[in-house]
């Protein structure tokens, strides 16, 4: 599994790294990208709660 | 100005008639079931959606909408009905692009992470000055002071006037939809209050954001000017204060009179940033407004270029087609993509500021004072207009 930040999206509400931070990293303007790599097993679940918060609909999961 | 009462909310809706004011989800409710985009000949005319999609569409759709309106008053000119510019949630882009750049940084989860301790003994503080008295009021002696300390901390001002920057709300925000002039007077007395430290920050740089502003440049490369800086400041001002006092009261007040809740959330204190994120949608403060600059139509309803509209934030956090159980305050709720800072360009920029004010003033709250009650439910008092929280939150608990 990966996570993706649309940037067009993202409007830097920060929930996604709230909720995983090791899954998004946040640049000093605050909006996110994706950490490198696939998501580790147990941090799935922490994933999908990422995306099931962000208010931009700015985060897919690649499965 | 007196108005008649209200007595049909779907074609003459009215925020400040004092029966929405008491309990505003009752009528958000009915609006979203019979009449989502509802219009009021009140106030020169104004649209009042309340579904989550269609305040979602509105938010994200600057091209249509402006952030030229952002109060809904009975002042009929236009733009700028707030009286001055307060970049960037009065601006759209490109300048609002630019200028909300700027400030991007100030408010990082980064910066606002070193906050976090001042933010906890600024909390005791307050707690230190009356809980020895088995009582207070809540909102004024702490939700209110919260915000406050910390945003003139960040700003370089002293905190001490923290009554006249109360007033200077109080008339700017939520008398200003009725209070013609006197607006303009607040404004000016503010702006004049707050050119004097920007004037002792030019002399005296330091580590805060009136310096940070002096030496922002534009990507054209120019400072910003004197009115420019005000206007941020002015806006800091209002924006830290009434929505997160507004926030810290109402989850107070939930779990002042809902014990479960007040121990479970003391039992389990992994819940506090799921708790916090569901008072925020449960209680979110904030209506914004915007006025249309090209004819257009949301859900069936023509717009014309001039008309103005509310975006009940509140409501859309309500809607049932999004969230499940939407009036129960769920503590450990999951999904939920509430929108109490908004969406899109102007999401608010002090947001991860706000939520760490909220969870840390309930931490230190419910560490320190771990069972309270609210004495007189008839003595709760909420503001009027476009911040909603309660104004006076009479508690009491052992002495401490
Ligand atoms: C619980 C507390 C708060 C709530 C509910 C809240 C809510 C909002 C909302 C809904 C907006 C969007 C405006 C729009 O769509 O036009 C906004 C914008 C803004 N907020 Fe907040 N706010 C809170 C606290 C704060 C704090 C603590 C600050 C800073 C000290 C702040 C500064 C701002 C600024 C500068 C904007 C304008 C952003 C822009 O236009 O780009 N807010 N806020
Ligand atoms: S929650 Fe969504 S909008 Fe917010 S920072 Fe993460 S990806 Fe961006």
């Amino acid at each position: 599994m990966r996570v993706v930040v649309d940037a067009e999206r993202c409007q830097g509400h920060n929930r996604c790294h709230a909720l995983a931070p090791v899954l998004f990293d946040i640049d000093d303007l605050g909006y996110a990208t994706a950490a490198p790599g696939s998501v580790p097993a147990d941090l799935e679940a922490a994933a999908r709660l990422a995306e099931a918060n962000c208010p931009e609909h700015a985060i897919t999961i690649d499965p | 100005m007196n108005r008649p009462p209200v007595t049909d909310w779907t074609a003459d809706f009215d925020h400040l008639d004092p029966t929405f004011v008491a309990d505003p989800y009752p009528i958000y409710e009915q609006l979203r079931t019979d009449c989502p985009i509802a219009h009021t000949d009140r106030y020169h005319g104004v649209w009042i959606p309340t579904r989550y999609e269609d305040l979602a569409a509105i938010a994200h759709d600057h091209h249509h909408f402006s952030s030229r309106t952002i109060l809904v008053t009975d002042r009929p000119e236009s733009p700028h009905d707030l009286g001055f510019h307060a970049p960037p949630i009065t601006e759209d882009p490109p300048y609002h692009t630019d200028i909300r750049r700027l400030l991007l940084p100030v408010f990082s989860p980064k910066v606002v992470a070193d906050y976090e301790p001042i933010t906890r003994a600024m909390a005791n503080d307050l707690i230190d000055g009356f809980i020895t008295d088995g009582g207070c009021d809540a909102a004024t002696d702490f939700a209110q002071h919260v915000p406050i300390k910390v945003i003139t901390r960040m700003l370089g001002i002293p905190d001490s006037d923290h009554a006249q920057f109360r007033d200077w709300i109080h008339r700017l925000i939520e008398e200003s939809p009725i209070a013609g002039d006197a607006t303009f007077e607040a404004i000016f007395e503010i702006g004049g209050y707050l050119a004097g430290h920007v004037d002792q920050h030019r002399t005296s740089p330091r580590d805060d954001i009136i310096t940070h502003l002096l030496e922002a440049r534009m990507p054209d490369g120019r400072p910003l000017t004197d009115e420019e800086i005000l206007g941020v400041c002015i806006l800091l001002l209002l924006a830290g204060i009434d929505t997160t006092w507004s926030a810290i009261g109402s989850s107070l007040l939930h779990l002042a009179t809902n014990p479960d809740d007040r121990r479970r959330l003391r039992d389990e204190p992994d819940l506090i940033n799921s708790a916090t994120e569901e008072f925020l949608r449960v209680f979110a403060p904030v209506t914004m407004a915007r006025e249309v600059i090209e004819d257009t139509e949301v859900g069936g309803c023509p717009m014309r270029k001039g008309d103005r509209l509310l975006l009940p934030f509140p409501s859309g956090n309500r809607d049932p087609e999004i969230f499940d159980r939407p009036d129960n305050v769920v503590l450990d709720r999951e999904a939920n993509r509430h929108f109490a800072f908004g969406v899109g360009i102007h999401r608010c920029l002090g947001s991860n500021l706000a939520r760490m004010e909220l969870r840390v003033a309930l931490q230190t709250w419910l560490e320190r004072i771990p069972e309270f009650t609210l004495t007189d439910p008839d003595a709760v008092t909420w503001s009027a207009g476009q911040v909603r929280g309660p104004r006076t939150l009479p508690f009491a608990f052992t002495a401490g």
